[in-house]
């Protein structure tokens, strides 16, 4: 079905070198209207560079990336800054401004992009950090004073702000209790539901890719290895393939998802 | 290219239509403000039938309308609207029902402003007695480590050393040949009213050998390097470094701390000794160009009337101005509490502190040597 559709972000022949250092190498990858991509690899396959490559933070070594049908490079500043306001990212350490507090950095952007005035862009932001699943007096408090897993959650409603198109998530349920991390899981498909959004999730998390992802995507040796649904891609020929998914870990986290599969 | 949303009132019922997004928040807001003034906030008679567009925005502003209990109920009185819609609704709901919004402490201009000016008196005086501390702690951490030649950490010092001492050579002697070329000129604009335009040798000789060599030195120090000791160690503060160090047994002062005061008080003299030639070559060469007193004569006055106690009266200050320059540099690193803002306010302070102390210290020997006829 993923054929007939129009990719929100196409990636063709993306090639990352650091040095000497080839990071990917000839890369393909899309990401479709209304899906959750789940994104996979063993650590230092590039997984977060590929995500800082597409939102433009770091400038590929060769090849293309297109989203929205338009190459983010070859834009001029104002067009490409509209573009930009379509994306929601959240960073891995969730990179909230120390300076403001937790209900201030969700209101920037409404203030700095649609010229809210300050109560009404507070209002919304209390309400996007309640979504996220804080407390409502965490508001006022400066990121120094959360925790490691209220960070996460400010961060997710500061990408949420604008109401973006696209959600990038790193590694968003490292560092949450698996309770707050199954919320995390619902709440994302609940908001990919309610407004179409389309999620490119890089992470580590077993349990998210049975519960949220409608496709993986395998990282490994610079390419893709495979990107499909998941019982296609855990069923695929290769050896680190058949460690992650099949391993203990990976056992336990598909009984949780499907226990009626298994014996 | 979207309709903003409205909000059609026909015999009492409120009708929700077309798209209820962010775009669209200032016109909707003002409409859903001018009804929530007229009613209670309640499911009653809302009809979301004919909504086109909805995200997390105009959410908010239908909560505003229908109240967060009822919204989280959604299920039992719009049951037409598709389950995804309802289910974002739910959720928001649920999330804002029992949310209670912070309680913000109004402003009183008169007691938070004595209260601020009591913060401040008293944080200065926390700041002394931790100065104090910290330099005890240096001290004793000096004393038990140096009849242990293997615990000093020699390379570190070696690498603090270049980048306090070396780096810094071409621009403390290029300050203080500027600054020997001005005191010169000024020597001998006064001078020359009373005839005595040579004793512009002795003002730039005394001038540099007593004060300004060290006294410029330490303040390029105290801009440079206490700044630089303070970003380090708060960065590192910042990133649990330091809590690392001390979980592993080590002492955070023996390793970061010892190495950086004693390069500055190896590197500081050093640099004042420049300090000190490049001001009076600066004065030499004014004397040799504008007032026609050769090389060979400057220096046979520097040799006849100077005594060599100015020169050791000003190096000894060199030690005492680095000791302090580099443990506020380092203290201040250690309050650093973790935000970016924070490594700032603490880098201006150990800089402004650091800059404080060395001339504050410099009046007070000068006062001192004075009395003591040395």
């Amino acid at each position: 079905m993923n054929a007939t559709r129009e990719p929100l972000i196409r990636i063709r022949g993306l090639t990352n070198r650091f040095g000497e250092h080839r990071v990917h190498e000839d890369l393909d990858l899309d990401l479709y209207p209304g899906e959750i991509l789940g994104v996979v690899g063993g650590s230092g396959t590039g997984k977060s560079v590929l995500l800082r490559s597409i939102v433009g933070l770091k400038r590929p070594s060769t090849g293309g990336i297109e989203v929205f049908g338009q190459d983010l490079r070859r834009l001029p500043a104002p067009a490409r800054s509209r573009v930009e306001r379509r994306f929601g990212v959240l960073f891995q350490r969730g990179a909230l401004f120390t300076s403001l507090t937790v209900q201030e950095n969700v209101a920037l952007p409404l203030i700095e992009h649609l010229g809210l005035p300050r109560p009404d862009a507070e209002t919304l932001a209390r309400a996007k950090l309640a979504l996220a699943g804080l407390p409502g007096k965490a508001a006022i408090q400066y990121p120094a004073e959360l925790s490691g897993g209220m960070i996460k959650r400010a961060a997710l409603a500061r990408a949420l702000a604008l109401d973006p198109e696209v959600l990038f998530l790193d590694e968003p349920t490292a560092g949450l209790d698996p309770i707050a991390a199954a919320a995390f899981d619902r709440l994302i498909l609940t908001l990919r539901d309610a407004l179409g959004l389309s999620v490119f999730l890089v992470t580590h998390d077993l349990d998210t890719l049975h519960t949220a992802c409608d496709r993986v995507a395998v990282l490994s040796r610079g390419r893709v290895l495979v990107a499909d649904r998941l019982d296609v891609v855990a069923a695929t020929d290769d050896d680190w393939i058949q460690a992650y998914f099949h391993g203990p870990r990976g056992r336990a986290a598909r009984r949780a998802a499907h226990p009626v599969e298994e014996p | 290219m979207s309709d903003p949303g409205h909000i059609d009132q026909r015999n009492g019922r409120l009708s929700q239509a077309r798209d209820w997004t962010l775009v669209h928040y200032a016109t909707l807001k003002r409409q859903v403000e001018r009804l929530a003034l007229a009613r209670e906030p309640s499911p009653e008679g809302i009809d979301l039938a004919r909504l086109d567009a909805l995200d997390t925005a105009g959410a908010v502003l239908l909560m505003e309308l229908v109240g967060a209990g009822p919204l989280a109920a959604i299920d039992d009185w719009a049951p037409e609207l598709p389950a995804t819609r309802r289910a974002l609704l739910r959720t928001l709901g649920e999330a804002m029902a029992d949310n209670q919004p912070p309680v913000v402490r109004p402003v009183r201009p008169l007691r938070d402003g004595l209260a601020r000016t009591g913060q401040l008196v008293e944080g200065l005086w926390q700041q002394q007695r931790q100065l104090l501390g910290f330099i005890g702690q240096v001290l004793v951490t000096l004393a038990a480590t140096a009849w242990r030649p293997a615990r000093w950490r020699l390379t570190s010092m070696v690498a603090q050393v270049h980048q306090t001492g070396l780096n810094a050579l071409p621009i403390v002697a290029l300050l203080t040949f500027l600054v020997g070329v001005v005191v010169a000129f000024l020597g001998a604009t006064v001078l020359r009213d009373f005839g005595a335009t040579i004793y512009t040798v002795h003002l730039v000789a005394f001038a540099f050998l007593r004060e300004f060599g060290v006294l410029l030195a330490a303040i390029l120090l105290a801009g440079r390097t206490a700044s630089a000791f303070t970003a380090q160690l708060g960065a590192m503060k910042a990133n649990e470094e330091l809590d690392a160090v001390r979980t592993l047994g080590l002492d955070p002062v023996e390793l970061l701390v010892l190495p950086r005061v004693l390069a500055m008080m190896l590197a500081l003299p050093i640099l004042t000794f420049v300090g000190m030639l490049s001001g009076i070559l600066g004065g030499a060469l004014v004397c040799l160009l504008a007032l026609d007193i050769s090389l060979t004569q400057f220096l046979a006055i520097l040799q006849r009337d100077i005594p060599l106690d100015h020169f050791l009266v000003g190096l000894a200050k060199a030690p005492p101005f680095a000791f302090l320059v580099a443990v506020i540099g380092c203290l201040e690193g250690f309050k650093v509490s973790g935000s970016a803002q924070s490594v700032g306010e603490h880098t201006t302070s150990s800089v402004v502190q650091s800059i404080f102390v060395v001339i504050l210290l410099d009046a007070v020997a000068a006062l001192f040597f004075m009395e003591m006829g040395w």
